[in-house]
């Protein structure tokens, strides 16, 4: 079922659709958006190139494994769940720089723990789809 | 205190790294951890002794009174220093023991966390806490005996071990709260002038029992002792420190914490002696049979943690200082003999005693430990385990009723561990010397520092008691009964009744020695029926449950997907329309037509996509009317401004589609169609469904939604969670931790799938 203007359109296709995946989930805050759509979209971008081009180019093209993805999701959520700890306050408290970056915008624990689940979705829909496409060894 | 806990896990949790790169010295270096810990209490020490308590708090869920409280008292300190200093000398051992097993980084690891947990445990003022630290012990219990877990024995007991006392720390866990129900603390110092309030309460007897479920469990109280001669399955460090020393006191530590808010009365002293006095007298018949090492010395640590409960159910002074010069008598003698065990094993390859014999010659200095931690066991002047039998004794004396009985009842049983002492600590090392699977040599360094520290301790604090003992009984006997004693120890009490009853121990106790195997053989033609071993209605709880699920399972979870849905959907729609059907608006429902032209449009499409998935007779046609149906439901959501929502299901749907089409490819095509009887009770299911959901949103969004909620995160997402969509900042900030909980389960979920997946390709292979 290869098709080449699947295939090419999803080169372009996917990077574009990265960093719509990216920027939903930094607008996320203030405008619709966040780590969980973020991540599914981006994870939809894989999607697309699956069906272009194949499981195996794929899973090259992601270079980590999901389930690496999966925990570095949970890490980084925790992770920022603690940093309040460290300071003194609640856990899960929200910590905030003071400074607002470029582009990024405000920075705080918030961002990170939705960037955990950014990773997490990304992971948990890359890993179900990819053995699911995986061909029956 | 907490500090010294977080390096503790810390620690634990580096020692395989470690232990990798520094296989050969690496129990020197694991060693040096609990003696920095043992250091760091003993600095307190004089602190303790002169009368103060140390606390420390820090906040953890202050809201529910639950914090990382702690307390170092006379009887903290105690355990503390026993845990430590036992620790050190096994984590040494084990560093030669443990050589030849695979993974044991992993086992210092595991090892590590009790320790720590451990001395949390003991350390912890707040109950909860407590509690915490409690499992922990019971967890890190289950790993290690376990830890061969190449031996289904090894597993078996360790799920024993774990469901036991795991079962007794749930009872714990309900006493404990009930307990903070009635006093309104959590902190177990604040208990303390509140001893009138807690009797007095109507939830009192089932605090006592809750609680008491808990010790009895983990201190292998009979009828709950299986476990523990189960538990030898552990390597034998484990066995020492564990299962002798440290985590099977816990329920005794457990009690005596407790004894001052909530003891003194009938109902807590009587549960307390009997269970005890049973436990020390039927553990010491029982070891009477036993021709392992680690058995004999296992049921005679039962006996003895029967000995400690009967005490403090005895309760009186004298009863209080005989606990605690008992428990510390034990905690080295028992110590060192399991490290002996542990060393016979390894260098002669066997650890039965009928075939161990002379060994004098070859293992000298392990021989002197063992004689040492023998003669203190059985109670022999001048060390400590002789004051502590003698103080035994004369607590006994004390008693108002059944004062013989138990006496009579306390002679046998400590006859009977005298006798295995003999077989344990003696008779290897005497006599003929018998051929071994291994040809014996004396153990290594690692493996005679420890057994020889602890039980030159005993001997030390056997004939210097008031320089090792006196200062910290005097405090520990505070911490248990709130008084100080005015007791002083002494080794020698001059000729008296309980001298005499010393020596009378001894004489039945070699008796029975040498006269062991006859009465073996008389017991050989009585068999005991099996419906009194505790262990027998253990195994028949556990099958039974198993086969219970295995049931349950086969009705509820027969393989295919539409049952489970099915009965997903029926327990909803019964529980929840039972609910429903009895909520007073629901007569007054009235549907409102006021709707606009997208509205209806987006409805019709719903509804044709919907029959054309029922009636589609392709998969593929099924799904994609399906991804119409949901993203009508996307755009419903943006006509009522619900963009984060809309964003979402798309998003899904999308996603959706593509994994029922990854799915469908290896489908075969629909091959046979339901019978119309189950598409009757289909569309039954499913049209109930619908109107019970309809219902419930009717009912919804009849009444004016009061909610407080709506405009407080509406004013307070900017100022406080610095963002403009509150939907967001509700899911990362305000309730960040519910949707801490759902990623995981979603981790949780994606390991299952791709289990799932994995093993069907498996099964394709056959």
């Amino acid at each position: 079922m290869y098709s080449i203007i699947l295939s090419t359109a999803s080169r372009y296709l996917l990077p574009l659709m990265l960093i719509f995946s990216f920027f939903l989930l930094l607008r996320g805050h203030n405008e619709p958006g966040g780590g969980f759509v973020g991540g599914l979209v981006a994870a939809a971008a894989y999607a697309l190139y699956l069906i272009a081009n194949g499981v195996e180019e794929a899973k090259k093209l992601l270079k980590a494994e999901p389930i690496k993805l999966i925990a570095i999701g949970l890490l980084l959520a925790i992770v920022s769940a603690f940093i309040s700890v460290i300071n003194g306050q609640n856990f899960m408290t929200g910590v905030w720089a003071n400074n607002e970056l470029p582009v990024i915008g405000k920075v705080g624990t918030p961002l990170l723990f939705d960037l955990g689940v950014y990773f997490l979705v990304l992971g948990i829909v890359t890993k179900i789809i990819f053995s699911l496409a995986e061909e029956d060894k | 205190m907490l500090n010294l806990l977080i390096i503790g896990f810390i620690a634990s949790a580096l020692a395989p790294f470690i232990y990798k790169r520094t296989k050969n010295y690496f129990g020197w270096i694991a060693a040096s951890f609990p003696l920095y810990m043992f250091i760091s209490f003993f600095l307190k020490y004089n602190e303790i002794v002169s009368g103060n308590v140390i606390k420390e708090a820090t906040n953890w869920i202050p809201s529910l009174g639950i914090n990382f409280t702690f307390l170092l008292d006379g009887l903290s300190l105690t355990f503390v220093l026993i845990i430590t200093l036992i620790g050190t000398a096994v984590f040494l051992y084990a560093g030669s023991y443990m050589k030849d097993y695979e993974q044991t980084g992993r086992f210092y690891l595991y090892i590590g966390v009790f320790m720590t947990s451990m001395m949390g445990l003991v350390l912890s003022d707040n109950m909860i806490t407590l509690f915490v630290f409690w499992e922990l012990t019971s967890i890190s219990s289950y790993l290690l005996i376990g830890f061969n877990h190449h031996k289904e024995s090894s597993r078996k007991s360790a799920l024993q071990a774990l469901l036991v006392t795991g079962g007794g720390g749930l009872a714990l866990m309900a006493g404990l709260i009930l307990l903070a129900q009635v006093s309104g603390s959590f902190e177990i110092s604040a208990l303390y002038d509140m001893h009138s309030t807690i009797v007095g309460s109507n939830l009192y007897p089932a605090i006592v029992i809750f609680v008491l479920l808990g010790a009895f469990t983990k201190s292998a109280q009979f009828p709950f002792h299986f476990w523990l001669p189960n538990a030898m399955e552990a390597p034998t460090p484990v066995s020492a420190y564990l299962h002798s020393a440290t985590m099977v006191k816990a329920g005794i530590y457990l009690m005596a914490r407790f004894n001052h808010a909530i003891g003194g009365t009938v109902i807590w002293q009587d549960t307390i002696l009997v269970a005890g006095t049973i436990t020390m007298f039927i553990a010491a018949l029982l070891a009477f049979k036993q021709t392992d090492l680690k058995k004999l010395l296992a049921y005679s640590t039962l006996s003895v943690l029967g000995t400690l409960t009967m005490l403090l159910g005895i309760g009186s002074n004298l009863a209080i200082k005989a606990f605690f010069i008992f428990l510390v008598a034990h905690s080295l003698y028992k110590g060192t003999l399991f490290l002996v065990a542990g060393t016979l094993d390894h260098e002669t390859g066997t650890r039965d005693v009928s075939i161990l014999g002379g060994l004098r010659k070859f293992l000298p200095v392990t021989m002197i430990a063992a004689l040492l931690a023998s003669f203190s066991m059985m109670g022999i002047i001048p060390l400590v385990g002789f004051i502590g039998k003698e103080t035994v004794y004369s607590s006994i004396l004390e008693v108002e009723n059944f004062r013989f009985f138990l006496l009579a009842l306390a002679v046998i049983s400590n006859a009977f561990v005298v006798m295995v002492t003999i077989l344990v600590g003696i008779k290897p090392f005497f006599g003929n010397l018998l051929p071994t699977p291994k040809s014996p040599h004396e153990a290594p360094l690692k493996m005679l520092i420890g057994p020889l520290v602890l039980s030159v301790f005993g001997l030390l604090s056997g004939m210097f008691p008031n320089v090792f003992i006196q200062k910290l009984l005097d405090q520990t006997t505070i911490s248990i009964i709130a008084e100080e004693l005015g007791i002083t120890v002494k080794l020698w009490h001059g000729f008296n009744f309980v001298l005499l009853l010393s020596f009378v121990t001894l004489a039945l106790g070699i008796s029975i020695y040498y006269f062991r195997k006859q009465i073996i053989q008389e017991l050989d033609n009585i068999s005991l029926t099996k419906f009194i071993k505790p262990s027998y209605w253990y195994e028949r709880i556990l099958n039974g449950t198993l086969s219970f699920a295995k049931l349950q399972t086969k009705v509820l979870q027969n393989g295919y997907l539409r049952y489970y849905i099915i009965f997903i959907i029926l327990t909803t729609l019964g529980l929840a329309g039972y609910t429903l059907f009895r909520s007073p608006g629901i007569g007054s429902l009235v549907i409102n037509l006021d709707i606009t032209i997208y509205e209806l449009i987006i409805a019709l499409m719903i509804i044709a996509s919907t029959i054309l998935v029922i009636t589609s007779d392709s998969r593929l046609k099924a799904i994609v009317a399906l991804g119409v149906v949901g993203f009508a439901m996307g755009i419903i959501f943006i006509l009522y401004s619900a963009p984060d929502l809309a964003l979402t299901t798309f998003a899904i749907e999308t996603l959706t589609v593509i994994l029922f089409v990854l799915v469908l490819y290896k489908l075969p095509k629909y091959l046979k169609f339901s019978k119309p009887v189950v598409k009757i009770r289909d569309a039954i299911i499913a049209g109930s469904v619908g109107i019970f959901m309809t219902m419930i949103v009717l009912l919804v969004t009849a009444g004016e939604m009061q909610s407080e909620l709506k405009k407080y995160f509406a004013d307070a997402s900017l100022p406080e969670g610095k963002g403009r969509n509150i939907v967001n900042v509700i899911l990362v900030d305000f309730r960040a931790i519910d949707t801490l909980g759902e990623i995981a389960v979603l981790a949780v979920a994606a390991i299952g799938v791709y289990a799932l997946l994995k093993l069907r390709l498996k099964e394709g292979d056959k």
